[in-house]
């Protein structure tokens, strides 16, 4: 794995915005067939860092590279193209379209000539069912049904599987468990292993830390628009991940803290710090 | 039993559901169906506010709308009349400068609509007024009237403006049937129907996909305001003269047919197939009236009642459409 050069790889990226830093010397690099956990409290410049990644934003200063080479994403597009596929929490699926329309929406299969190219409406359901199914969801079957009425862990599914039908080489997750319930997360998480399985790239970005630890390789976590920690996995504890992420106060310190509060002024929490 | 369930679940189902309440409703008020369906005031007015709901249809499918086409009717009347009927220039000039006017307006709309953040509501509101003000000022700095004559050659009549089967139905009803065609074929089996689909669905995720979301959007702005242009332009051909008017009531009832149509006021869904029967169930309920003993002001209530009755079955249809799945396949 590491003979080869990483897929995408960052290197001391900087990124403002007038005169705020929001990404400082941030370095990364993610491999073949491995998952990179991204780890990082809320405005800790996760989302600011998805963005540079999928040609949203350009890095400030820095460089990235993809393969050892030096690449620069102008446009979403680019990076698309690139093999980059971001992946939001319910983006890129359409709830009142049919699963096979989804699938293909942008790139819809087409059968006849001249201006009666007509949509394949059977051959999208067929393969976008089929891609589906090879994920490990089996529970759909119907090309046809709408997309609102799967579950959120099916539509993460769903999307997933059709950035890896269409070529991705570098599969970027926001927060695809976030909004989940214990099941279904489970279910990403399964489909994410499978991913890993193929080959591809996974940049999974959380700050669910069990979740992170269930499928990740490696390991970053950002804190402040910084890298904080970089480790690999089986190298740090789930309590020390999470009082990383907690900005090096530790859990078990802050507990104490609001335990103590609570027994000299009868039972009431502490007032917000700030 | 299982077609019945089908059927249901597509965006058409409310407005074949209304179609039939209302004929059930003037039945009872005392209509005969079959003097009902020889008449042509309601088609005629059915391929009037019908041709204009397709294009807003899909407009309103990809989560825009515009409320121009009011004033975009009386504009392409105008326009042709003023190019062939003042001028007195050769009728082809007078067809093209309507669908120009319309593709004119079309592309301010939508391109308004893609590089601002102004909402299409407010954008095509202004245009509707603006629209108003240069049809009126126009037509009386260049004819000094606010009514053009206009004497159109048999052959434009024949395709435009005529009345067939030796009765009163007018030749657009044609038109619009086969228009519904042309855009039943281009939403529901092309790719470009797919788009609008997906733009109406998510804009931002459209975009990421590769759909080219702002082109699109000007297409249908521009189809709208000419298919509007054209059916004034088919009116002054037929009536041989043109008049200023506001097209208010155009305005709200094409929306309102599209709405009864089932298609979904934030975009995302609807069918072609819906929008054609909302604009015949419009044009039932508002001229079918003529037919009872009730007095036609009652009109507008019905319709109304309807609107109301229509968004609700969309809405408890959608979630049919929503939560269904096949048992086999």
């Amino acid at each position: 794995m590491s003979d080869k050069a990483p897929v995408l790889e960052m290197r001391n990226v900087d990124k403002s915005f007038g005169p705020i830093d929001v990404l400082h010397e941030i370095s990364l690099k993610v491999h073949e067939g491995e998952v990179l956990c991204l780890l990082g409290d809320n405005g800790a410049g996760k989302s600011t860092l998805i963005k540079t990644l999928s040609g949203v934003h350009q890095p400030t200063r820095g460089q990235m590279m993809m393969d050892g080479q030096e690449v620069r994403f102008p446009r979403p597009r680019d990076a698309q193209e690139m093999g980059i596929a971001t992946v939001h929490q319910f983006g890129g699926t359409y709830p009142l379209m049919s699963v096979g329309r989804n699938f293909f929406a942008g790139a819809e299969p087409t059968k006849g000539f001249g201006p009666f190219k007509v949509f394949d409406r059977q051959k999208a359901n067929q393969i976008a069912v089929e891609e589906v199914q090879k994920m490990g969801i089996t529970r759909i079957t119907d090309g046809d049904r709408l997309v609102g009425g799967l579950s959120g862990g099916e539509r993460q599914s769903l999307a997933i599987a059709r950035a890896v039908y269409f070529g991705a080489r570098v599969l970027i997750l926001d927060e695809p468990t976030a909004a989940l319930g214990v099941k279904q997360a489970a279910h990403v998480l399964r489909i994410v292993n499978e991913a890993k399985r193929r080959g591809l790239a996974v940049i999974f970005i959380t700050h669910q830390v069990m979740h992170a630890m269930a499928v990740g390789d490696h390991f970053a976590v950002l804190i402040r628009g910084a890298i904080a920690a970089d480790f690999r996995k089986g190298e740090k504890s789930r309590e020390e991940i999470a009082d990383l992420m907690a900005g090096g106060e530790s859990m078990a310190d802050l507990e104490a803290n609001i335990e103590g509060y609570m027994e000299t002024h009868d039972g009431h929490p502490p007032p917000p710090a700030h | 039993m299982e077609n019945f369930a089908v059927l249901l679940r597509r965006p058409a189902a409310a407005s074949i559901v209304s179609l039939i309440g209302v004929l059930v409703f003037y039945v009872f008020a005392g209509v005969e169906l079959d003097k009902l369906f020889g008449a042509a005031s309601w088609v005629n007015y059915a391929a009037r506010i019908g041709i204009v709901a397709l294009p807003v249809g899909l407009l309103m499918i990809s989560g825009e709308i515009d409320i121009s086409i009011g004033a975009m009717i009386p504009a392409g009347a105008m326009t042709t009349a003023i190019i062939s009927g003042h001028y007195d220039l050769p009728i082809v000039f007078g067809i093209l400068g309507a669908l120009a006017i319309g593709v004119l307006v079309g592309s301010i709309n939508g391109i308004l609509a893609v590089r601002t953040s102004v909402p299409p509501l407010i954008i095509t509101l202004a245009t509707l007024v603006a629209m108003q003000g240069v049809v009126l000022a126009g037509s009386r700095l260049l004819t000094g009237s606010a009514s053009v004559p206009l004497n159109a050659p048999d052959w434009a009549k024949t395709i435009f403006g005529n009345l067939m089967f030796g009765g009163s139905h007018q030749v657009i009803i044609v038109w619009w049937v086969i228009l519904a065609v042309i855009f039943w074929f281009f939403m529901h089996h092309t790719k470009y129907g797919n788009w609008i689909y997906a733009i109406g669905g998510d804009k931002e995720s459209a975009r990421n996909a590769g759909i080219p979301v702002n082109g699109m959007t000007i297409l249908l702005y521009i189809m709208t305001a000419t298919a509007a242009s054209f059916v004034g332009m088919c009116h002054s051909i037929l009536f041989n003269s043109a008049q200023v008017s506001g097209g208010m009531n155009d305005i709200f009832n094409i929306i309102v047919s599209v709405v009864v149509g089932g298609v979904l006021l934030t975009g995302g869904f609807g069918s072609v197939a819906g929008i054609f029967v909302g604009a015949l169930t419009f044009a039932i309920v508002n001229k079918g009236i003529d037919f009872t003993a009730i007095d036609r002001n009652w009109s507008n209530l019905i319709i109304g009642i309807m609107l109301l009755l229509a968004v609700g079955m969309n809405e408890k249809f959608r979630k049919l459409a929503l939560s269904h799945v096949s048992k086999k396949k």
